[in-house]
């Protein structure tokens, strides 16, 4: 993997101060409204270079929202949206912007299974990207569709073979190939290991953290999971309701939550030890049930 | 997390794509696909596999039954009906041809648009084909052969622009569909340009859906365009062409000499059965495969 | 398999579960049974044994389930955990007798003594009105157009003759009971205009009208946000223990599992591999697959530098190899002898593994010794 920008970071924790206080996503008072609902009301936050946000939510906090408009799906009804130092606000307006901004978010998606064209190998998928970005001969195209193959660990086989022979992991590989073949200098994961097995997730999530470390990118995870954030982000935002409640480095974000809604999250997770208990979502007054 | 066994395990395509379209429709399919196959070799040299002259009338010879050397026998004009068949062939196949040509092209730039741009463009699109539906394609090649005069281009093309909001539609749905796929919505993030997302990617997924609306419209309008020959307002006598077989030959059928317009009628059937039995197979392993 | 010592031994050759559930009984863990379980506290309530399932899978008959056995004893929580195609929920279909076509069994599945492979008409009837089933997908499984009254009576007025009015007063206090107020106006409603989590909490209440005395369910809580998982999963746990059902849950998620139920199998490539006393799985696994899986899940509490990885994938049973142990590939303990043949479930401290070298690996298997840093597919 050539590193997008910036120089390769041996260990994330010395990044704070240096380099990786350069800001490369900064959203500000971002708003979605769709008809009377609001789907996103307020949030701001920035992503430093080489840094990983997670944004935690459950179903209709907005969080896919957000990462919707960050890459241009959606347009905001209002806020900002900067990425490397450049408004992505409003619709691009040539093809060249198009394609600026995509070198500069990439995002992968919930869905190994149908976020590949069913028609296209791993390796023309690849290819398809670079042509778009980069204007390398062919035989430079073949030997960085190699690299970032290696990168993501498909084989020889699985960079020849269509979606369909591959399993769940592999199509996600080739998906993080696609976005990484951009070379983003932020790459958003909007659930992206959430569809996979556990045994497949932990592979991904390894993968994740490799690519962190040898490049310089940043990672907003978009996700429900409290584990999941923990194992690959630096900080937090929890949405509920389209609203930031709380905001902070992950580890105090979930060993010391402040917001009631917060606090209901992390202990609704299971673990070992854990048992549910009744009236988290009923309200004050309401009879328990007792036998 | 799925938890459902997968009881389908896709393998990698083997053969040509052809094949492995041809070979999930079965026996009738297959069989059909080889008539079509036989008239459009026919259809392709048939002029020059004519025993004798598709055109020079004999009139001593009108209605005279079947022969050694004239297998289907004369026709009204004395003329060998197996040679105006094999003859025929060429404007009775290319008429269609022409007509789903037409109808595709335009029926799937229509879809793709309207299924890319969604919204307001979405809306227009869907009315006016919606209008478009209200006109009979016979009705449209009346009119088009009283402005611009009788003949297959005219008919052709009329033909063409009914039958596309037929073609449109259904190709509408599908495009959509895919176009809300998550891949797209990739693509799209990676800065690739509208044409290339539809062209390289809408388009040929949902290609097999285009290839079974073309080969029932192609029944379909072989049907259509014999009617209009028949009326005479299509392929112009004394050309060779199974419609207007018909239509010269039916003074035969009340003479006693049904022969020579039930041969025609007869190619035409079968082939627009060919390609009806071939076009629904195709049509549902496009849809089985979504 | 060792039936010797326990109180009630009351079967033998039962591949150990029983042997499973009494030490469970001793550890103090079975003060949940219910009053209908009391007197017959020892026998199963549902039992599968030797279950093989074939189904045609490309094109020929393969293997989907191969010889599971499992009991479930009257009032006990069962946890079924594996994940894509290791045929956790084939074992369900087979119980709920919703196999595909085709499908070619061999084993036994016995409901309160009945053989249910054999039931029909009235007795298939009985039994459905006896194991009550909760899918993931609660709007896949109620009709639109149909209120939620209606839908939650049917099996009540139609199968058990109760009069209308007597069912709606029973479904309106059942709705009570998962935490919907208002229960008159819910059965009022249609499945539309309820919540996710809300319709899970309705077919809840509508598996308990019939008062069966199994439930079977079949990842309830997996489409289900966080929250309301913990709410619904809290609201099946009191239920089930109030009115002393017996549970099978079937889930991808060890942690849910362990944490509901009193025993938790892990099944991989249509086996059980591992059967558990679920307080001590995650701790003190018998099977390197279960040691595995709960490594490979990260933690909420600590960052790890890298998560112990399983390489390789999950594999369905019909892609398994017949003669060797399924999990072997995968297996970082795996030696020649785990090649040779097909391990057995054997019993091993309280619980069954089906490893070949499970004795061996006894104390070796626990979580802080899990190699990790694989990550090869």
């Amino acid at each position: 993997m050539t590193d997008p920008g910036g120089p390769q970071e041996a260990s994330r924790e010395h990044q704070a101060g240096g380099a990786g206080d350069q800001p490369v996503l900064e959203v500000s008072g971002l708003r979605k409204e769709f008809g009377d609902l609001v789907a996103v009301d307020g949030v701001s936050f920035t992503v430093r270079q080489a840094r990983s946000l997670a944004i935690v939510g459950e179903s209709g906090s907005g969080k896919t929202t957000i990462a919707r408009m960050i890459v241009g799906l959606e347009r905001p009804t209002a806020g900002t949206i900067t990425a490397c130092g450049r408004d992505r606000s409003s619709p691009a307006r040539s093809a060249r912007v198009r394609r600026r901004r995509g070198g500069e978010v990439q995002i992968v998606f919930q869905d190994p299974y149908t976020s590949l064209d069913p028609r296209q190998t791993a390796e023309a998928t690849i290819d398809e990207v670079l042509r778009l970005h980069h204007s390398l001969p062919a035989d430079r195209r073949r030997s960085r569709i190699a690299e970032l193959a290696a990168l993501v660990g498909l084989d020889e086989r699985q960079t020849r073979a269509l979606p369909r022979a591959l399993s769940g992991g592999q199509r996600q590989r080739v998906a993080i190939a696609r976005a990484l073949a951009a070379e983003p200098r932020v790459l958003i994961l909007d659930e992206s290991v959430a569809a996979l097995d556990v045994s497949i997730q932990a592979q991904v999530l390894n993968l994740l953290a490799d690519i962190r470390d040898s490049t310089s990118v940043s990672y907003v995870l978009i996700s429900h999971d409290l584990a999941v954030v923990r194992q690959l982000t630096d900080d937090a935002i929890v949405l509920h309701r389209g609203v930031v409640v709380e905001q902070g480095p992950t580890a105090s974000v979930l060993d010391a939550p402040q917001h009631e809604y917060t606090k209901r999250l992390r202990a609704s997770v299971p673990r070992p030890g854990w048992k549910p208990r009744r009236g988290a979502l009923l309200g004050a007054g309401k009879e328990p049930v007792q036998p | 997390m799925s938890t459902a066994i997968p009881l389908v395990t896709v393998q990698a395509p083997r053969g040509g794509r052809a094949v492995g379209l041809l070979r999930g429709t079965g026996a009738a399919g297959i069989a059909s696909a080889a008539v079509i196959l036989a008239a459009t070799v026919v259809a392709v040299v048939g002029p020059a596999l004519a025993p004798f002259s598709p055109t020079l009338p004999n009139l001593a010879l009108a209605f005279v039954g079947p022969t050694g050397a004239h297998l289907f026998g004369f026709d009204y004009e004395g003329r060998d009906v197996l040679s105006r068949l094999l003859a025929g062939a060429q404007s009775s196949m290319l008429g269609p041809l022409a007509v789903v040509i037409g109808a595709l092209v335009i029926g799937t730039l229509l879809a793709v648009i309207a299924a890319w741009r969604r919204g307001m463009v979405d809306a227009v699109i869907s009315s006016s084909l919606d209008i478009l539906f209200a006109f009979p394609g016979i009705l449209l090649a009346v009119l088009a052969a009283a402005v611009f005069g009788a003949g297959l281009p005219a008919a052709s093309i009329s033909l063409a622009i009914a039958y596309m909001p037929y073609v449109a539609r259904v190709l509408r749905g599908a495009a959509l569909k895919e176009r809300s796929q998550p891949y797209v919505a990739a693509l799209e993030v990676q800065g690739a340009s509208a044409t290339s997302i539809c062209l390289r990617h809408i388009v040929p997924n949902v290609m097999p859906l285009i290839v079974a609306q073309a080969t029932i419209l192609f029944g379909y309008a072989m049907v259509d365009l014999a009617a209009i020959s028949f009326l005479g307002l299509g392929v112009q006598p004394p050309a060779a062409n199974w419609g207007v077989m018909i239509s010269e030959n039916q003074v035969g059928i009340p003479q006693g000499y049904p022969l020579p317009a039930l041969a025609a009628g007869a190619c035409i059937v079968a082939i627009v059965i060919a390609f009806n039995v071939l076009g629904e197979r195709l049509f549902e392993q496009a849809q089985g495969a979504r | 398999m060792s039936e010797t010592k326990g109180r009630g031994a009351a079967r033998t050759g039962e591949r150990g579960t029983s042997d499973e559930g009494r030490r469970r009984s001793e550890a103090g863990m079975g003060r949940w049974v219910g009053p209908g379980s009391r007197e017959a506290s020892t026998a199963p309530l549902l039992e599968v044994d030797g279950l093989t399932v074939r189904l045609r899978v490309e094109g020929a008959q393969r293997a989907v389930l191969r010889d599971v056995s499992l009991a479930v004893r009257p009032g006990e929580a069962l946890g079924l955990v594996g994940e894509s195609g290791s045929g956790k929920s084939m074992t369900a279909r087979a119980i709920d007798r919703l196999l595909p076509r085709g499908a070619e069994v061999s084993g036994q599945i016995r409901f309160d003594g009945a053989d249910v492979m054999t039931l029909a008409g009235a007795g298939l009837r009985g039994y459905r009105n006896g194991v009550a089933m909760i899918f993931q997908d609660p709007r896949a499984h109620v009709n639109p157009v149909r209120r939620i009254g209606d839908f939650m009576t049917e099996a009540l007025r139609t199968n058990l003759d109760v009069p209308a009015g007597e069912a709606y007063r029973r479904a309106a206090d059942m709705l009570g009971q998962v935490g919907i107020d208002d229960g008159e106006r819910r059965l009022r409603q249609y499945p539309h205009e309820l919540s996710g989590g809300m319709l899970q909490r309705v077919m809840i209440a509508a598996a308990l009208l019939t008062e069966p005395k199994l439930l079977l369910a079949d990842e309830p809580t997996t489409a289900l946000d966080v929250t309301t998982q913990a709410e619904v999963m809290a609201i099946l746990d009191d239920l089930r223990r109030e009115f002393g059902l017996a549970m099978l849950f079937i889930t991808h998620d060890l942690e849910l599992a362990a944490a509901i139920c009193d025993r938790t199998a892990v099944m991989y490539a249509g086996q059980i591999v591992e059967v558990r006393e679920s307080a001590l799985l995650h701790d003190d696994p018998l099977h390197p697959y279960t040691a595995a899986l709960a490594a490979a899940r990260p933690d909420i509490a600590q960052t790890a530098h890298r998560l112990a990885a399983i390489p390789g994938r999950p594999l369905s049973a019909f892609e398994a190899p017949e003669d060797e142990c399924a999990f072997a590939p995968r297996c970082p303990h795996a030696r020649d002898i785990c090649r040779e043949a097909t391990p057995e479930l054997i019993g091993l401290d309280g619980g069954l593994s089906r490893c070949a070298r499970a004795a061996d690996l006894r104390g070796r298997l626990r979580p802080e010794l899990a190699e990790g840093g694989q990550s090869d597919d």
